[in-house]
């Protein structure tokens, strides 16, 4: 058996890197930026559910690619980094939702608008990622269920922009932009607090992505193993399976 | 791959003009839709923007149904085992049942529309002709491209009945949000201005990108 490689390496590194990242950009959301003048501590909300929306987003868009790069090479871990990437954005997908909601029955009253382009397209690009497992997991054969799924993996990522393009189309906004498209309202003090909280979720998003790998990885191998255990016979068992290190962390 | 997608289109059309299972059904569905909305929405006559989501919604979950049926034939006589094993390309299975679930949605609109002009529709279609035409020509071709992917990619799922119509509308949403809108100024009495050109060139790129993905993708589908 080839030697693998250790897996889940420098993710102890990458998640401390994550979890001061999150720590300072939460810190200097709540002891540098300003309150905001109009809609006060709950404008603090902002600071979560816009970089989980983008995060989210181009998880999907990853997703999309990782996908792609499964169909080219027929490498099957693609396909497994494409799902999990996919996988978690819609974790992160209802936690925008969910953020989204609070933030809008506060702010405009109710717990949701449908003249919000970006929280409608966000709806709809979620509800299609919904369909993905289903999908996914109705295919019985693994080879084949990485296909399909890359296949919608990638039509999915191509939707994502469309679907964006045809919701701003139809909506006339009226959303209290906080953030216009290239940031250009926000003082200083709320940018910086901002970009902070963006690096450390789109951080939090690679470490969990990394780390499902890592486990998916390592029970993969120890199916491989027992597999190999159970078909070599009781004498060899010394000489043919010493456990391979597997590196969590 | 342009003759053997007319071959399997041919087929698949005799299929049809035998069985009749699928434009059938999808005209029959949209009629008993049209009934459903009378009553729901409580209208006798209805214009404008609730007419124009009206007709559309309903030929969208037609179109699903069209879609459920798409590589029936195909799975239930295990005949795809049969088209895969010709030399051919496998871009030509996709172009054939694009095209297919095209023509049925061009039937199903030609019975659907009318009805829905008699039952519900308020101001009557007269004015609309031309404009109405390009739409439905636009939006069918979108459906088709898209429907036909999706047909492809839930052939294998065992729960095919629920993942077709949960994929699939959502994907036609930008589509519905489209000619939608470039419907809704001919349904109104007085037709004020309309962006037809902004929704049907949207369409347009909606069925290109559509198109040049499935093209892309549909080869790795049918594989085995």
């Amino acid at each position: 058996m080839p030697a693998r490689p250790l897996f889940g390496r420098g993710l102890t590194a990458l998640a401390i890197v994550t979890a001061v990242t999150l720590a300072a950009g939460y810190s200097l959301v709540f002891f540098y930026a300003r309150l905001d003048a109009d809609q006060g501590v709950i404008q603090k909300i902002f600071y979560v559910h816009v970089p989980l929306a983008i995060v989210s987003l181009c998880g999907f868009i990853a997703g999309g690619l990782m996908a792609i790069q499964h169909l080219r090479t027929r490498d099957r871990a693609w396909d497994m980094r494409s799902y999990v990437a996919i996988h978690l954005s819609i974790v992160f997908g209802v936690a925008v939702l969910i953020t989204g909601s609070i933030w809008a029955k506060r702010s405009w009253g109710h717990w949701w608008v449908w003249d919000e382009p970006v929280l409608v397209s966000f709806l709809i690009v979620f509800l299609l990622y919904c369909c993905y497992q289903p999908l996914r997991f109705s295919i019985s054969d693994p080879e084949r269920q990485s296909r399909y799924a890359s296949v919608f993996a990638i039509a999915a990522g191509a939707f994502v922009p469309i679907n964006f393009v045809a919701v701003r189309l139809a909506v006339q906004r009226v959303h209290p932009r906080v953030l216009s498209e290239t940031g250009g309202h926000l003082p200083g003090d709320m940018m910086l607090a901002f970009y902070v909280c963006l690096a450390g979720v789109a951080l939090l998003f690679v470490t969990l992505w990394k780390l499902e790998l890592t486990s998916k990885n390592a029970s993969d191998q120890l199916r491989r193993l027992r597999a190999n255990l159970e078909e070599t016979p009781p004498g060899d068992v010394q000489a043919e399976a010493p456990p391979e290190p597997v590196g969590v962390g | 791959m342009i003759r053997a997608a007319w071959a399997i289109l041919w087929k698949d059309l005799r299929i049809e003009l035998r069985t009749r299972e699928s434009a059938p059904a999808m005209a029959l569905f949209s009629l008993t839709v049209f009934v459903l909305f009378h009553f729901g929405l409580r209208r006798n006559s209805i214009d404008g923007a609730l007419a124009s989501g009206v007709l559309w919604v309903t030929v969208l979950l037609a179109a699903v149904l069209g879609v459920n049926r798409l590589f029936a034939a195909e799975r239930e006589e295990r005949a795809l085992d049969g088209i895969l094993l010709a030399p051919i390309d496998r871009t030509a299975i996709y172009l054939a049942k694009a095209a297919a679930l095209f023509l049925y949605l061009v039937l199903l609109e030609l019975i659907a529309v009318p009805a829905f002009a008699i039952l519900l529709l308020g101001p009557g279609l007269g004015g609309a002709f031309p404009e109405l035409l390009a739409i439905l020509l636009v939006a069918d071709l979108g459906l088709a491209f898209v429907g036909a992917l999706v047909a492809g990619l839930a052939a294998e799922a065992r729960a095919r009945d629920i993942v077709v119509p949960l994929l699939l509308l959502p994907l036609y949403v930008p589509l519905l949000i489209a000619v939608a809108r470039a419907t809704e100024p001919f349904l109104t009495s007085h037709p004020g201005p309309h962006g037809l050109a902004k929704w049907l060139g949207f369409t347009g790129v909606y069925d290109t990108v559509f198109l040049l993905v499935a093209v892309a993708v549909f080869d790795y589908l049918l594989e085995d």
